[in-house]
């Protein structure tokens, strides 16, 4: 049946839903695990119509309890099922906090290798949709510090679809950051086609000469539009997607910097101890010598995420992008 | 499960339990009123509310629709020293706390994260991430045992908590936690759960094999369930409870067996899980209904106090309209208000900078008039 079909265009939420139901099919240990994942599809829906398809066994309405939800999943890893977990909201995965990163990030490691953790926790990620306190978080920089994790970032329908099934083959525990804001923002896959470029790479999606503006997830499409708007005034700037945040693929991004001799990072999480000073830090010292500015970063204020009505000025936006772009020319 | 007014507001005997109503008057006619009067209040309130959401004024709005009787007569049963730790959905809690509607909605429409001073009425913050209140519940009442607050013999002062949360978040581990805790120290809490029965999509069977009331058990603390939807039933249980708590006896447990009428938020669509016959059902037992059905046979209420209290509620409803929609966005720079209690050089930089790029568009704004 492979490679008859054409690309379809699918919005991000039922991307990720038809990388589900492809792993599914393809492997019947896989199977998901969550809060109002059953009946309902989830509160964006993303596991709509699998219960139906699938049966209880294997789309699991659990109860109310995070840290139950991702110890039992590893639990049923070690007996060889691959569970793909769904917490509801990213400020609602800290319940499970403990078991991701004292065990299940641990757990291959602890054993010497004997014992894989093929699971998969999917976290609808980022602010920007009005929401109450907790609901637009941006956990990345918990997860990135803890070694044996690796995250993933899809901020398109084709990487959501494929980055589902890869995180799922993956033999290591992997965190899905899911660009809520963009559920319903529509894009071509191609299911049939497994993409060349592998998922733990960063892509560049615009070539540029200025400056390099690296960015993932929900803070692509603001990027996407700074370097058009940049453009219009003569400026000419790579874009470059992370894709995966752990790993983080240095060598693509060194690549540019080398090139561009600039580099703005642009992310939602708070600058202070975020990946972008992670990333800042690592490039300063891969390309120290080609650097014509200090890396710059635009992200969040050192503050907990603010009610919804002042959002707009917490978030990058396209003023504060081009904002560091203009101070990265500066120099 | 214990029950005071059945369907039709007749007054069942409950010996222990009329006594505890009768000894302090919480069941005398004016008393009855009021409590009639709380319950339409905040029904409308929260109509209202609805409404401000469909209208873009709300991001959200989750409706108590239902638990009129199981917070009006739990909020009420609470003495004014006792600290109340609610969760998002204790809107008539709140209301029998003097809490003004329009300070809940604040967070619903993204203003404030916390909408009233938790010491001056003595209730926390609403809470959103499920279950983690309720450590923080028990913590403050292990606080009153060692301000000598609890087991003195004076009701007037002794304080006991009163936690609240929903039959979904009872399945968190930190509720268990928060009962082990206040079974080792002996804390003055009631543990005071709204089953609703529904958690979102997922019914309380997916939670629990037995009645909740039956869980705290376990831990040796004594349970009671009680029907929620009758307010005298809820407050003369959960008093009774406070009580024991406040005099030295230790924890307690109280499940009110009641029903969300509405979908779980303004976001939630119900019908895709949710029978409608169950909704049908539900809508029978009604609170306020059947407060009024037991007014009237005790002759306590006539068409116009029925018209007055409608009148009122259509009062309260426009003025929190007004009030919304009245209501300016605050400048973003408050944000850097509080995240620290005590100077911070970094907030203090970033404030700096947002100012000074925020006045950049002030300038642009100057340039282009
Ligand atoms: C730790 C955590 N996980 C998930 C959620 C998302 N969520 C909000 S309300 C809710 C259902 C709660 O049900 P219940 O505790 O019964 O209270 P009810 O809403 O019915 O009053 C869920 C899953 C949350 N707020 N916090």
């Amino acid at each position: 049946m492979s490679g008859q079909k054409a690309p379809i265009t699918l919005p991000i939420a039922k991307a990720i839903t038809a990388g589900l139901r492809d792993a599914m099919t393809a492997d019947d240990k896989v199977m998901l695990m969550g809060e109002d994942i059953g009946v309902l599809g989830g509160v964006f829906r993303v596991t709509d119509g699998l219960h139906a398809e699938f049966g209880s066994q294997r789309v699991v309405d659990t109860p109310l309890a995070e840290a139950g939800i991702v110890g039992t999943a590893i639990g049923l890893a070690l007996r060889g099922y691959r569970p793909v977990v769904e917490i509801q909201f990213d400020g609602f995965v800290f319940p499970a906090f403990n078991q991701i990163t004292t065990q299940l990030a641990k757990m291959h490691n602890r054993t010497s290798g004997r014992v894989t953790m093929p699971v998969v926790v999917r976290i609808p990620h980022g602010g920007g949709i009005g929401a109450v306190e907790h609901h637009s978080e941006s956990p990345e920089a918990y997860f990135a510090h803890t070694a044996g994790l690796r995250i993933l970032a899809p901020s398109t329908a084709q990487d959501a679809y494929w980055m589902t099934r890869q995180a799922i083959e993956c033999e290591d525990p992997v965190i899905m950051l899911e660009p809520k804001r963009r559920y319903w923002v529509k894009g071509d896959v191609d299911p049939d086609h497994r993409p060349a470029l592998s998922p733990w790479q960063a892509q560049v999606v615009r070539p540029g000469t200025d400056a390099t503006v690296l960015a993932w997830g929900p803070s692509m499409p603001v990027v996407r539009e700074s370097a058009e708007t940049a453009a219009a005034d003569g400026i000419d700037l790579e874009v470059i997607d992370a894709r995966s945040l752990a790993p983080i693929d240095y060598p693509t991004i060194a690549a540019s910097v080398r090139k561009t001799g600039r580099l703005l990072i642009v992310h939602e999480a708070p600058v202070v101890s975020g990946l972008g000073a992670e990333i800042a830090a690592r490039i300063s010292e891969d390309c120290f010598y080609h650097l014509e500015a200090p890396v710059l970063r635009v992200g969040g204020y050192h503050l907990p995420y603010p009610p919804s009505r002042m959002e707009h000025a917490y978030l990058p936006d396209l003023d504060r992008v081009l904002d560091g772009v203009d101070r990265l020319l500066e120099h | 499960m214990v029950q005071l007014l059945d369907a039709d507001g007749t007054r069942t005997p409950h010996e222990q339990l009329d006594a505890v109503l009768d000894e302090h008057g919480l069941a005398s006619p004016e008393r009855l009123r009021g409590y009639y009067r709380d319950m339409v209040m905040i029904r409308a309130a929260d109509l209202e509310a609805t409404s401000l959401q469909r209208q873009g004024q709300l991001g959200l709005w989750a409706s108590a629709l239902g638990q009129e009787a199981a917070q009006i007569g739990a909020g009420h049963a609470a003495r004014e020293q006792d600290y109340l730790v609610p969760t998002y959905r204790e809107h008539g809690v709140a209301w029998a706390r003097g809490i003004e509607p329009w300070r809940l909605l604040e967070m619903f429409r993204g203003v404030s994260h916390g909408g009233w001073d938790p010491n001056e009425l003595r209730t926390h913050p609403y809470m959103i991430v499920l279950g983690s209140q309720a450590p923080q519940a028990v913590g403050y009442a292990m606080g009153l045992q060692r301000d000598g607050l609890v087991g003195t013999g004076d009701l007037s002062t002794d304080t006991s908590v009163l936690a609240l949360f929903g039959d979904g978040a009872s399945s968190e581990g930190e509720v268990s936690e928060s009962l082990t805790f206040a079974a080792s120290f002996q804390a003055p809490i009631v543990f005071y759960t709204q089953n609703n029965q529904w958690a979102i999509s997922v019914p309380t069977e997916v939670q629990t094999r037995v009645p909740l009331a039956q869980r705290s058990r376990g831990w040796g603390i004594p349970s009671a369930r009680v029907d929620g939807n009758d307010v005298l039933a809820v407050l003369g249980t959960v008093r009774t409870a406070l009580d024991a708590a406040r005099e030295g006896e230790g924890p307690r447990f109280v499940e009110a067996v009641t029903y969300r009428m509405a979908a779980h938020t303004t976001s939630d669509d119900a019908s895709r899980y949710r029978p409608k016959a169950e909704e049908q059902e539900w809508a029978e037992k009604d609170p306020i209904l059947r407060l009024r059905r037991h007014l009237e046979q005790l002759d306590q209420i006539d068409e116009d106090f029925v018209a007055r209290c409608d009148e009122e509620a259509h009062d309260l409803a426009m003025q929190l309209h007004h009030h919304i929609h009245g209501m300016e966005d605050p400048d973003p720079v408050h944000m850097f208000d509080h995240p620290y209690a005590e100077p911070h050089p970094i907030v203090a930089r970033e404030r700096e900078e947002y100012l000074e790029y925020a006045a950049q568009f002030d300038d642009d704004e100057e340039e282009q008039a």
